[in-house]
């Protein structure tokens, strides 16, 4: 307990390789068993895709070894595993349309944009050195951000496509600009918070036990909600609205240690809901097809249908405990089966066992991130992981809970998995920043260190509220000088 | 910030586990209901678009699955599917499946369970998987001899192998053809099935073992006569009162004979030419001698009130409780509220004929994997001794008079003993009665125990009995069983 670790921390690269050849396997496997399953034959290019996959992993994975030896090892192998089962997916969803009138291969694109994903991961890495230098950059990604978010209500390149308009279209390619400000309004989030988490979490009144903020501290909340239902009024993007304000209330909290901030939160969301509900026809209609699916009057009229709904459930119920088999269901009676109920065609043809190891990586990954952020000594890292992580975790529930009606569906996709280059491309770099930052939160400390701390108390003390950034003395980033490895893990 | 940090990543575990559940909960717990969902399209689209076993009857299939261009790559094909179709079934992308289509769905499709490993090999391997087939016990000579010797008269007859059970033929007219039903094309579906709705002749009832049950009439009367010797007072040679009319207590009506005569001299009969010649009045005092207590309890041992399965569902004949003494007397001849299903009369008739033990009637031999794996098999199945070998000795005797000397000669065949028994059962004002005839034979050595009913007197109209409108018929189908 007391001595500080001598022996070499370990970087772990080498189980990350083997995670990695497994996760190539589960790809390629994947993709071969669509090929055996809709056409009876092991697909022709079996060996040029698993090799193209290996490629791409191994682009990152020697990345890691030069530029982030530190980084988490469990990371990299769960995103390319993601990705290949919905490549996979995609590519059996292909097969089952070819032949149609306006036919055209999902899955060739879908590579084409994880490339450009990897690529961009890959670069992330070579050139953000470290983390903290993007804090420099928070009112930049501020303005950068709400500019993205604003894109698609430009007249000429923005497109509104199924009744949502958060699309721009740059000659032959659409692209979501959503997707991207979701990663840079998370840095200015974290960068923002961890200057100001001070005002936000000390002043205030006591009320009934509960930190109440200062009426002018609830600025930012106020912008943060009202851009999320601009969000929702102007682009009718329900998903991306609960999406930005659920993980800006998250940071606010992880920030202020404030639990009257997810109380403010979560009452102006419910009062802003409330209010869409009652006023616009689309959020009414998704309600109501969220509330009662079956229904025949719900089902059967023409605007805000719960087909699609109703639909995905009966592929699912169809795929049953462990599935048809790839090639044997028949996702595509289910509209938009590769984009926002990719995880309902995953369903019906890996059933609840597949589902279930999907939903584990995601929860793996997610808790990854977490470990990340705990473990990360500044506190700037420590935000943007967490944000970054509660990201993922928000948008599965989101698009997984509205398509099995936990909530109302809304327009988002399944991160890493679903068809869309704007998402797979943005998800890819979010597993770049995470890999960034997991290697500074686990790499040894520097080799000056203050004195060994003196009693075991302290090591303890550290991993808890205590000890943690900023409500002693030291600034955010000061932290960063302690010798103590938190969140060091195996 | 790390204790918030831990508690953010509890609350993403929080938002996966509600995933978990919410996903369990629609592909298991309520999965059985989202497939039973008439919008789901899914069940019967998966079905028709693998392909299905064929029924063979014989050596030859008459319902296979033909390979297609279409969306659904296999089309159901029905060959003379008008004559099978009381067993058949039909398969319908709209309507679902019936007969054998439906009772054995799942075999067919490759679904299942005793195919489990099969799919499992079939997955692994890559192979498009297979329906089973299934092998009827339908003989299609008799089937055949059945169909034609039925002409375009309305009613059904069933032909059972006594020793076993197995059923040779089983026809129902007016008849459709299943083919009509298979197609792919909704709305031709739709409009062929409103067709078929609509038609008087009600073609989709399998007259046979459902629809609207009939009144058996005096083949009844092998009931009676097994009540009868079985409760000891009564042998073959036991001398009953037979006037021309029999009084009735508690009313003024009177049971008639038919002939309007006396059924012997002195008004006396004995049990056999009772029998023979088809004595109300003898029957109609038989039923309050022995009481619908002992009639219904010799009826529901020949099958009676019993659900049953082969594996077609086969409608319970009934017979009703508590009577007063009319109404014994009008059991005792099947007439007042008795209703039958042929196939009911047919097993009568085999009992009788197989030394009073009752076979479970059954279609379905066997059900063969596509890889020649024998899935079931089926084994001669007992449902009881309804009457003891004595009495159907007695009864085989006594229904080979029937043919050779009584109501039923038209049912002698040259060098073969006949055992048979005619009804002509009364069932509206002012239609014709419902012929009627079972038999079985040889008598000696029985191969087959036939039931034939024709509605409403059929091309014969009033001047209809079971001896000369239904008998020729159970003639033709013997005739056609001992050729084999």
């Amino acid at each position: 307990m007391v001595t500080v670790s001598e022996h070499a921390p370990r970087t772990r690269r080498n189980v990350e390789l083997v995670l990695l050849v497994l996760a190539v396997a589960i790809s390629a496997g994947a993709y071969g068993l669509v090929g055996a399953g809709v056409n009876g034959e092991w697909p022709a290019q079996l060996y040029l895709y698993g090799a193209g996959f290996a490629v791409l992993s191994l682009v990152v994975h020697v990345t890691l070894r030069l530029r982030a030896p530190y980084a988490d090892p469990v990371l990299l192998p769960i995103a390319v595993a993601i990705n290949g089962i919905g490549l996979a997916m995609l590519h059996r969803i292909d097969l089952a349309r070819v032949g149609n009138d306006d036919f055209s291969p999902l899955a060739p694109r879908q590579l084409m944009w994880a490339a450009i994903g990897v690529g961009l991961c890959t670069a992330v890495l070579w050139l953000l050195r470290d983390h903290r230098v993007l804090r420099r950059y928070t009112f930049t990604a501020m303005v950068a951000g709400l500019a993205l978010l604003a894109l698609p209500m430009l007249p000429l390149i923005g497109t509104e496509i199924n009744g949502a308009r958060i699309w721009i279209s740059l000659g032959p390619f659409g692209f979501q600009p959503g997707e991207l400000a979701k990663i840079v309004l998370t840095v200015f989030f974290a960068g923002y918070l961890v200057t100001q988490r001070d005002n936000l979490s000390l002043a205030g009144r006591k009320v009934l036990g509960l930190h109440l903020p200062r009426g002018r501290d609830l600025g930012p909340i106020l912008i943060a909600w009202m851009a999320s239902v601009g969000v929702l009024v102007v682009e009718r993007d329900l998903g991306t609205s609960l999406l930005f304000f659920g993980v800006f209330v998250a940071m606010l909290y992880v920030a202020t240690e404030r639990v009257s901030w997810i109380l403010i939160g979560m009452g102006l969301f419910v009062g802003g809901a409330v209010i869409a509900w009652r006023i616009f026809d689309h959020v009414n209609a998704r309600v109501a097809a969220w509330l009662d699916p079956f229904d025949p009057a719900v089902y059967d009229r023409e605007l805000g249908s719960s087909y699609q709904l109703v639909q995905g459930m009966f592929g699912m119920s169809n795929g049953g405990l462990v599935g048809t088999g790839f090639g044997r269901g028949m996702p595509t009676l289910v509209p938009y089966s590769e984009s926002d109920f990719i995880f309902a065609a995953l369903g019906e043809e890996l059933g609840l066992a597949g589902l279930f190891a999907l939903l584990c990586l995601y929860m793996v990954l997610v808790q990854r991130g977490f470990r990340t952020a705990i473990g990360v000594r500044d506190g700037f890292g420590k935000l943007l992981a967490a944000g970054l992580a509660f990201t993922i975790a928000l948008q599965c529930f989101v698009v997984a809970g509205g398509v099995t009606r936990v909530i109302p569906l809304t327009g988002l996709t399944m991160p890493l998995l679903a068809y869309g280059g704007s998402s797979l491309v943005s998800n890819w770099i979010i597993v770049g920043l995470l890999l960034r930052i997991s290697d500074s939160a686990r790499r040894p400390a520097p080799a000056v260190q203050q004195q060994p701390p003196d009693a075991g108390a302290t090591q303890v003390v550290s991993l808890g509220p205590g000890a943690s950034a900023g409500t002693g003395s030291a600034g955010p980033d000061d932290d960063a000088t302690t010798n103590l490895r938190k969140g060091g893990s195996p | 910030m790390n204790t918030p940090l831990r508690r953010l990543s509890v609350v993403a575990f929080v938002l996966f586990a509600t995933l978990l559940a919410s996903t369990t909960w629609i592909q298991f717990a309520s999965a059985g209901d989202l497939r039973a969902d008439s919008r789901n399209a899914r069940t019967i689209l998966a079905d028709l678009s693998r392909e299905r076993g064929p029924i063979v009857v014989g050596d030859d299939p008459v319902v296979t699955s033909v390979p297609v261009e279409d969306r659904f790559k296999f089309q159901r094909t029905y060959t003379d599917g008008e004559v099978y179709a009381p067993v058949t079934g039909f398969y319908s992308l709209v309507y679902g499946a019936t007969g054998i289509e439906g009772a054995e769905s799942r075999l067919l499709a490759g679904t299942d369970d005793d195919q489990f490993f099969t799919r499992f090999a079939d997955t692994v391997s890559g192979r498009e998987p297979r329906g089973a087939t299934v092998e009827l016990t339908i003989d299609p000579a008799v089937q055949q001899a059945a169909w034609d010797a039925l002409g375009d008269q309305r009613g059904a007859v069933v032909a059972l192998d006594p020793a076993t059970g197995d059923v040779l033929a089983m026809v129902s007219k007016p008849s459709y053809d299943p083919q009509s039903l298979a197609g792919h094309e909704r709305s031709a579906v739709v409009a062929q099935w409103q067709a078929l709705l609509a038609d008087e002749g009600d073609p989709l009832t399998n007259r046979a073992i459902g629809g609207n049950l009939y009144p058996p009439g005096s083949v009844f009367k092998i009931v009676t006569a097994a009540a009868a010797l079985e409760s000891g007072r009564y042998q073959e040679s036991s001398v009953l009162p037979g006037p021309a009319v029999l009084d009735l207590p508690q009313t003024s009506a009177g049971l008639p004979n038919s002939s309007g005569t006396a059924c012997g001299p002195n008004e006396e009969t004995t049990l056999t030419d009772a029998l023979r010649i088809s004595c109300n009045t003898a029957f109609g005092f038989l039923g309050m001698e022995l009481g619908g207590e002992a009639i219904k309890e010799q009826a529901d041992r020949f099958g009676f009130d019993t659900d049953l399965r082969i594996p077609l569902r086969v409608s319970q004949s009934t017979i009703p409780d508590d009577l007063n003494e009319p109404q014994e007397a009008q059991t005792g001849i099947g007439q007042y509220e008795t209703r039958v299903t042929p196939l009911q009369v047919a097993m009568v008739s085999a009992a009788v004929a197989n030394g009073g033990e009752l076979m479970q009637p059954n279609l379905v031999r066997r059900v063969v994997a596509p890889d020649l794996d024998v899935l079931r098999s089926s084994s001669p199945t007992s449902m009881g001794e309804p009457i003891s070998p004595e009495t159907a000795a007695a009864l085989n005797r006594m229904m080979q008079t029937v043919v050779s000397d009584g109501t039923g000669r038209s049912a002698q065949i040259d060098g073969v003993a006949v055992a048979g028994k005619t009804g002509t059962a009364q069932h509206a004002e002012g239609q014709s009665p419902h012929a009627w005839f079972t038999a079985f034979a040889p008598a000696d050595d029985p191969q087959v125990a036939v039931a034939v009913v024709v509605e409403s007197g059929g091309t014969a109209g009033d001047e209809a009995s079971g001896g000369r409108t239904a008998a020729p018929i159970a003639k033709a189908v013997i005739e056609a069983v001992l050729a084999r």
